[in-house]
């Protein structure tokens, strides 16, 4: 599965989507999804929750194992992804389309010091060894 | 099937109703049923088949080898079960006075003072009713203690990621945020990331030794200093505890506060869900915080201490003791295998998994930390299998149900991609060992000579593969008569 160009990424295996409206999409990779198996349960931050970078901020459960998603910028929860949350298999199906929540960053500039998308297939295979 | 779809009206066992001779006939109108309950009405071969058939279909360590990594499956000695079963035990109320129940309080003390001397710790109370419950008690008590002290913006619980869940879970539950200390390559806690994130507001850390990796946590002398001189307590989880037991002692290496999973260590039976028992050990500082009852000897006469006697205490974990029947069996167990015994548990345990760990390196089975001598458990990672074959850790974990062995357990930790993590526990021979061996081995051959084969395992089971999505996003625990 290719990863795609026009997104950035954590070593965290979030990807990030800058919207035009300013806001930012936030789901779990491919990768990540891979790893954890099928979906089975999904937890969102509240909307209007202020997140910092790095935080722990929503829940991914599979038949394998809970683990949790992690803000990549700091910035205000605007939206919330009630879909993922009644259909976790979404998620399996299309991790690049599903996504999560919207963070509203504190400062735009922020998105430009996460990964892109040759550095975070780099990350990937310096994980497998 | 269920028993109610073995019913049919009319149908009853009526040689099996207790004898009543009590007056019922006096119960007030309004406290009866207005109808009688949806009982299940069968003859008694009907439910002696049922259960019979049930019974066939367990997978049980009376039955099969059961090497359930951190589950610490042990043989459970018949003896325990039989005297725990006495009628004086089992007819005991647990509000009788306590001169009526001395014998009974003698074993809950005598069980105290060599789980006291076992672990070195300087109290122990068995109120905690499982091991969770006694991970809750563990931090509930740090946290009484640092209030004490009027040391209240402690707010940190210190939790390495290689812990099982139930560690931060408790820590969130007794109200403290949890910081999550990585693992180096060797499987150790990463000593800088510790020193990084000790500091003033650090309440506590958690941790398991040996550890979930299977490997004993060569710095723990650095770890505690490290913690206690910021001001932090050290909490032991007791999960492998079989690994150490009679060599090496929580309380020398210094932690302040301890829980057991008797279930485990002490082999009382844990398969279904329990009951269990997780009676938790304190250092001299944690003495006046622990859950009570404990039982204290008064002068000769053996005694619940209350909250009268421990004022500081957290509380209660329950109602009454903890679950009387297992902490029975545990104390026989204690009994039966003496000081001594103890030693060899641990000692066989680990050969035994030391064994099996290079057999099968040996066979070409990658370990997770080849470079590390087991515990009582080991890693091996399938990643390999899994990208050359496409067979994943749970297919292999499901053939081996076809060659007659549980599975290891899979997927846990969750730092080894593919992993299962086997224990064999002390109580198995050579020849069974070596069985599981071949078995491995076997399935092996088969996953690059038919994959699919392994792939649709297992054949030979009650049930195929069960559909674990649809069970987890479609719970239903509940039985409705149709």
């Amino acid at each position: 599965m290719s990863i795609p160009a026009d997104l950035k990424y954590t070593k965290s295996h979030e990807w990030v989507k800058v919207e035009a409206d300013g806001t930012v999409s936030v789901g779990i990779t491919h990768h990540a999804q891979d790893l954890l198996g099928d979906m089975v349960f999904v937890e969102n931050p509240a909307v209007g929750r202020k997140l910092n970078a790095g935080e722990e901020c929503a829940v991914v459960e599979s038949v394998k194992a809970a683990s949790d998603v992690y803000a990549p910028l700091a910035g205000e929860v605007v939206a919330a992804n009630d879909e993922v949350e009644s259909s976790p298999e979404k998620i399996n199906q299309d991790a690049y389309g599903a996504w999560m929540f919207k963070i509203r960053p504190a400062s735009p500039a922020d998105v430009n010091a996460l990964l892109d998308a040759a550095a975070y297939e780099a990350h990937v295979a310096s994980e497998a060894h | 099937m269920l028993i109610f779809d073995h019913s049919h009206p009319g149908r009853a066992a009526h040689a099996q109703l207790p004898p009543h001779d009590g007056a019922l006939d006096d119960l007030p109108a309004e406290l009866l049923r207005d109808a009688p309950p949806a009982l299940p009405e069968c003859s008694e071969l009907d439910v002696v088949r049922h259960y019979t058939r049930l019974s066939q279909k367990n997978f049980s360590i009376d039955t099969q080898f059961y090497p359930l990594g951190s589950c610490t499956m042990k043989y459970n000695p018949r003896a325990c079960n039989s005297l725990a079963m006495l009628p004086q035990f089992l007819a005991r109320h647990p509000h009788a006075p306590a001169e009526t129940g001395q014998g009974f309080l003698a074993c809950m003390y005598e069980l105290q003072e060599m789980l006291k001397d076992v672990t070195g710790m300087a109290g122990v109370s068995l109120a905690p009713m499982a091991g969770a419950q006694g991970e809750f008690a563990g931090i509930a008590m740090i946290r009484a203690y640092h209030d004490a002290r009027g040391d209240t913006a402690r707010s940190e619980i210190l939790v390495p990621n290689a812990a099982h869940g139930t560690n931060p879970a408790t820590a969130v539950m007794c109200g403290y945020t949890v910081k999550e200390i990585p693992t180096d390559r060797e499987g150790n806690v990463d000593l800088e990331a510790l020193k990084a994130a000790v500091g003033p507001q650090t309440a506590g850390l958690m941790l398991t030794n040996p550890s979930t990796l299977g490997v004993f946590e060569k710095t723990i002398q650095t770890i505690q200093k490290l913690v206690h001189d910021a001001g932090g307590l050290l909490y032991y989880d007791g999960a492998n505890l079989n690994a150490i037991l009679g060599y090496v002692r929580p309380g020398d290496m210094g932690f302040d506060v301890i829980h057991m999973n008797l279930h485990k260590t002490f082999s009382t039976p844990h398969g279904g869900g329990g009951p269990g028992a997780g009676p938790v050990g304190v250092a001299e500082r944690l003495l006046p915080f622990m859950p009570v009852p404990v039982v204290i000897n008064d002068n000769g006469v053996y005694r619940n201490a209350t909250e009268a006697d421990l004022p500081q205490s957290i509380g209660r974990m329950s109602a009454n003791g903890g679950n009387a029947g297992v902490l029975l069996r545990a104390y026989i167990y204690a009994r039966m295998l003496g000081a001594e015994g103890m030693h060899r548990v641990a000692e066989f345990a680990t050969l035994n998994a030391n064994y099996l760990m290079v057999r099968l390196r040996d066979a070409g089975f990658e370990l997770a930390y080849p470079t590390r001598r087991a515990s009582h458990e080991f890693i091996v990672t399938l990643k390999k299998l899994k990208d050359e074959t496409g067979v994943s850790a749970m297919d292999f974990a499901k053939r081996l149900l076809d060659y007659g062995f549980h599975a290891p357990t899979t997927y846990f930790p969750l730092l080894v991609p593919e992993c299962l993590l086997i224990e064999p526990s002390e109580t198995e021979s050579k020849e069974t060992l070596d069985a599981f061996i071949d078995a491995c081995i076997k399935i092996k051959e088969e996953s690059y000579a038919n994959a699919d084969l392994v792939k649709g395992a297992p054949y030979t089971q009650p049930v195929r593969r069960l559909d674990d999505v649809k069970a987890a996003r479609e719970l239903d625990l509940a039985y409705k008569a149709a």
